[in-house]
């Protein structure tokens, strides 16, 4: 958050580019968000609860790829398994549900835990476990760098993705429905506007904590591992644990949004643990502009419009995504929000 | 009994491994000569299964289909290389994963739209359709011992490739030192074209023989792709020889894992949990076994690169 | 081994036959400059490798201010005192040299993992940045990027990371490469300024600068030390002269 201007009084540290008027960014930063505020409330009023789900899926679906951001686009670090965490916050959704609904005991040894349909258990279990097993993953994928971390992080995911497949207890690969939404106390879920509101903060939260983070000095040092690991080394600071928390956290994020995805679909399957979800994760990422903090959204509504719009239209609408996908790769590096709003200076 | 089940597990093992060896190769030559990760090497791969079956179905010979099958995938690779893969070169990882992910869309759906959802019937040739005992009593399926045989030639044949031909050097100099084989003359962006079409089509024939085995459809390259991708990454990415291995070692494991693993478990639990539980625990095996052998050795076994 | 700063203990290092680094012993003592010398494919790299901590040494041992760091992180020696810049400048480009300084006072302080409080005007971060810049004369540029300074400028600010450390000993990797005869001049100026406050190991081609500014010159020759005194010493010595300056007429 540094930038240039300020040559001529070199001895003041420059004004933050957020504390200025607002420039072009923060206008089409403000009329994403009021357009994903306000079109699902107009929509419930006219009573087309459709589009208000739809609302809420591409909220569910930016959550996730603010999670996967911040480890690609803040951290450097490919990771190329995100559904495994999306998918297991999903599960532990289905499965508290699960065991709530038929009232028996999640597991019985060493200590006794039943099942559960309060939300805000189960998201801080989603969250909790999600970063338990990023733990895991990423203290063994971060030994490795490049091409190898890409990989590694993808068979992990595929890892967990063939045992919920084949593990029955959970419905296998026929997956487990939630019969009924999970309750929160005083809010009824089970209404589509109450429960976009409810992703829209979840989403609200998850950009103001990446943007808190990549201000502070954790993020100064996660900045520094992506652009130059070794520098950070030399100055002192290891940059394995700094990436390890970042990878954690992210990887918490994308689980919560997986266990309001679940919720909201009433389903959970072994689908949103595929490959090929966590390569839909990074696409939005890059489609909507990488390494920045309005990115995935831009991309969550580019990727859920085009995948409603055009999936409409012809049943081969993917031909047409990898197109667009191939397009950007190859010749707008900065997606959606660089050629919306300009692109990013210095970070 | 349990000898014959066993030898015939392996084979099974074997046939798994040299396809997926047919796979990683090309796989591993593209990374270690161009620097470049393809995740688009499945496409190859049922576009291969695709052209035999449409080919074998017209003219009635499964070799003539196999031959076009092969041509198909390497005219396929190179298309792709001179007009998308050859951007990508001097791009991040990200960019490479990114725009092949896409070649993936547009190939699957671009296929689908061709050919319709159903999958296409590719059957081996007659003369292939039967049995051959081996010593032991084994009966074992001719097909598949053929594939085993395919694997091998195609083993010894890469080997050759690389050791003894002109091709084969500048490859080994690509691999060692890019500048170095620019400064020598070759023409690199010709070899490129070249290697990445010969690892095409390397994908399309696998894609073909197991086309035969199994069905001809949409996404049948994904599954192979990321197995392939274990593969090399347990081999060492860029290293022929960690492909060959990485692929046998995953075939036998995978397939023993299957068998074995559930009986295991049915030695002390009921049967039921036991099938479960055998075979979680098998589907997840190779990628355990990735993570052990990357905990350890993070380049993998036969590293080429540093 | 007395009051060295930095010393080096019969340092090994073989790579299969080749013995990059062999029995190689060195200290450096508080208020000199000690330059490490040696013709190309000698094992100076290996060397700096094994003392800033990338490469572990086979046999030896690396003592910074009296404590054994042998094998410690690159990250653990930085935050125990030993600065160093690299051959080739080694700093985020997109980044402002502020940026780039105010990471070793974070290590330093050792708060990386404070998630919430924003650095952007962080005075225990910014005030020290601040001063070891200006001890190389670069305040001024401060919240310039990186990647619009000239090469002598990055190579300065590369020194200022180094000593925002606190660093015990400094180790420059041929600070003087690619420098001008005018940059050369004045970061020898700044080097020879800096020198009382922290004992520098100078590892550089520029024999000129060498022989000006070192108190005394260690020659490494095929991964061994051949020869270790001052200036007029290692001028004379007959060793020197045939492995090392036989083809550089001094």
């Amino acid at each position: 958050m540094i930038n240039t201007t300020s040559r001529s009084a070199p001895e003041v540290a420059p004004t933050p580019r957020n504390e200025r008027a607002l420039d072009r960014k923060g206008v089409v930063q403000i009329a994403l968000l009021a357009v994903l505020l306000i079109l699902p409330v107009a929509a419930y009023v006219m009573g087309e609860f459709y589009y208000v789900n739809l609302a809420s899926r591409i909220t569910i679906i930016a959550m996730a790829a603010v999670g996967l951001n911040l480890a690609i686009g803040y951290g450097g670090m490919v990771s190329f398994g995100h559904a495994a965490y999306f998918g297991l916050g999903g599960y532990v959704a289905g499965i508290g549900a699960y065991h709530a609904f038929d009232a028996t005991p999640f597991m019985t040894w060493p200590i006794s835990l039943p099942g559960s349909d309060n939300l805000l258990v189960l998201w801080l279990a989603a969250a909790l476990l999600c970063a338990l097993l990023a733990l895991v993953i990423g203290a063994i994928s971060l030994r490795t760098t490049g091409v190898y971390f890409i990989m590694i992080t993808l068979a992990f995911a595929q890892m967990i993705y063939y045992f919920a497949n084949s593990w029955p207890t959970y419905g296998g690969e026929d997956g487990l429905p939630i019969y009924l939404r999970n309750s929160l106390p005083f809010v009824d879920s089970s209404d589509p506007l109450n429960y976009f509101l409810i992703c829209f903060v979840g989403l609200l939260l998850a950009m103001a904590l990446t943007s808190r983070l990549m201000k502070s000095r954790f993020g100064a040092a996660l900045t520094m591992a992506r652009l130059n690991d070794v520098r950070l080394a030399t100055s002192g600071i290891n940059p394995y644990p700094v990436r390890l928390v970042a990878f954690v956290i992210s990887a918490a994020i994308t689980g919560l949004a997986g266990a309001l995805y679940a919720d909201l679909n009433g389903f959970v399957s072994p689908t949103v643990l595929s490959w090929h979800f966590s390569g839909e994760l990074m696409v939005i990422v890059i489609l909507g502009g990488v390494g920045r903090l309005y990115g995935p959204l831009a991309g969550a509504i580019l990727f859920v419009m085009m995948e409603t719009f055009l999936g409409g239209i012809t049943q081969y609408w993917q031909l047409f995504l990898g197109l667009v996908l191939l397009g950007v790769v190859l010749f707008a590096k900065h997606g959606v929000m660089g050629f919306l709003a300009g692109r990013e200076r210095n970070e | 009994m349990s000898v014959t089940l066993l030898i015939e597990q392996l084979l099974n093992g074997l046939q798994l491994g040299t396809m997926l060896f047919l796979m990683a190769s090309g796989l591993t030559l593209v990374f270690g000569v161009m620097g470049l990760i393809n995740l688009a090497h499945g496409s190859f791969y049922m576009v291969g299964a695709y052209a035999t079956a449409a080919v074998a179905a017209s003219t009635g010979s499964f070799l003539t289909g196999l031959a076009a099958g092969m041509a198909a995938a390497a005219v396929a690779g190179a298309l792709v290389e001179l007009i998308v893969i050859r951007r990508l070169y001097h791009r991040s990882h990200l960019d490479q994963v990114l725009a092949t992910f896409a070649l993936i869309l547009i190939f699957s759906e671009g296929t689908r739209w061709l050919f319709g959802s159903s999958p296409l019937r590719l059957s081996p040739p007659s003369w292939l359709t039967g049995f051959v005992t081996l010593p032991g009593d084994t009966r074992y399926p001719t097909y598949r011992l053929m594939l085993i045989g395919v694997g091998v030639v195609i083993a010894i044949a890469l080997y050759l490739l690389i050791s003894r031909t002109r091709l084969g050097m500048r490859i080994r100099a690509g691999e060692s030192d890019r500048e170095m084989i620019g400064a020598l003359g070759v023409n690199i962006s010709k070899l490129y074209t070249v290697v990445f079409a010969l690892g095409a089509s390397l994908a399309g024939l696998a894609g073909a023989l197991v086309g035969a085995l199994q069905s001809v459809q949409v996404g049948m390259g994904e599954p192979v792709l990321i197995l392939a991708f274990v593969v090399i990454v347990i081999g060492g990415i860029g290293s022929i020889k960690g492909a060959l291995f990485g692929a046998l070692l995953v075939g036998v494991v995978d397939t023993l894992g299957r068998v074995y693993l559930p009986i295991l478990f049915r030695a002390f639990m009921p049967p039921s949990e036991a099938a479960g539980v055998g075979a979680a625990l098998a589907a997840m095996l190779i990628y355990i076994l990735m993570a052990i052998i990357l905990a350890f050795k993070p380049k993998g076994l036969f590293s080429a690169h540093d | 081994m007395s009051d060295a700063v930095l010393s080096l203990t019969h340092l090994h290092k073989h790579f299969g036959a080749l013995q990059a680094t062999n029995d190689v012993s060195l200290a450096l003592e508080p208020g000199e400059i000690h330059a490490l010398i040696g013709p190309n494919g000698a094992g100076k790299s290996t060397l700096i490798g094994q003392i800033a901590g990338h490469i572990r040494p086979d046999q030896g041992s690396i003592e910074l201010g009296g404590e054994t760091v042998t094998n410690l992180s690159v990250a653990q020696r930085a935050r125990l005192g030993l600065g160093r810049s690299f051959q080739v400048s080694s700093l985020a480009e997109p980044l402002s040299v502020m940026r780039n300084v105010m990471m070793s006072v974070q290590a330093l302080q050792g708060h990386s993992f404070r998630f919430f409080k924003p650095v952007a005007r962080d005075e225990a971060l910014l005030a020290p940045a601040l001063e070891a810049l200006e001890h190389m004369q670069l305040g001024h540029r401060a919240w310039t990027p990186v990647s619009e300074l000239s090469h002598g400028e990055r190579r300065q600010v590369e020194v200022a990371c180094a000593l925002a450390l606190k660093p015990r000993a400094l180790l420059l990797d041929e600070p003087m490469a690619g420098l001008g005869p005018e940059g050369s001049a004045r970061l020898t100026e700044l080097l020879e300024a800096l020198k009382r406050d922290v004992p520098i190991l100078l590892i550089e081609h520029d024999m000129e600068a060498v022989f000006r500014l070192a108190d005394r010159i260690s020659v490494l020759v095929s991964g061994s030390i051949i020869a270790q005194g001052d200036s007029h010493a290692i001028r004379h010595d007959p060793l020197v002269r045939e492995a090392y300056l036989g083809d550089c007429d001094a």
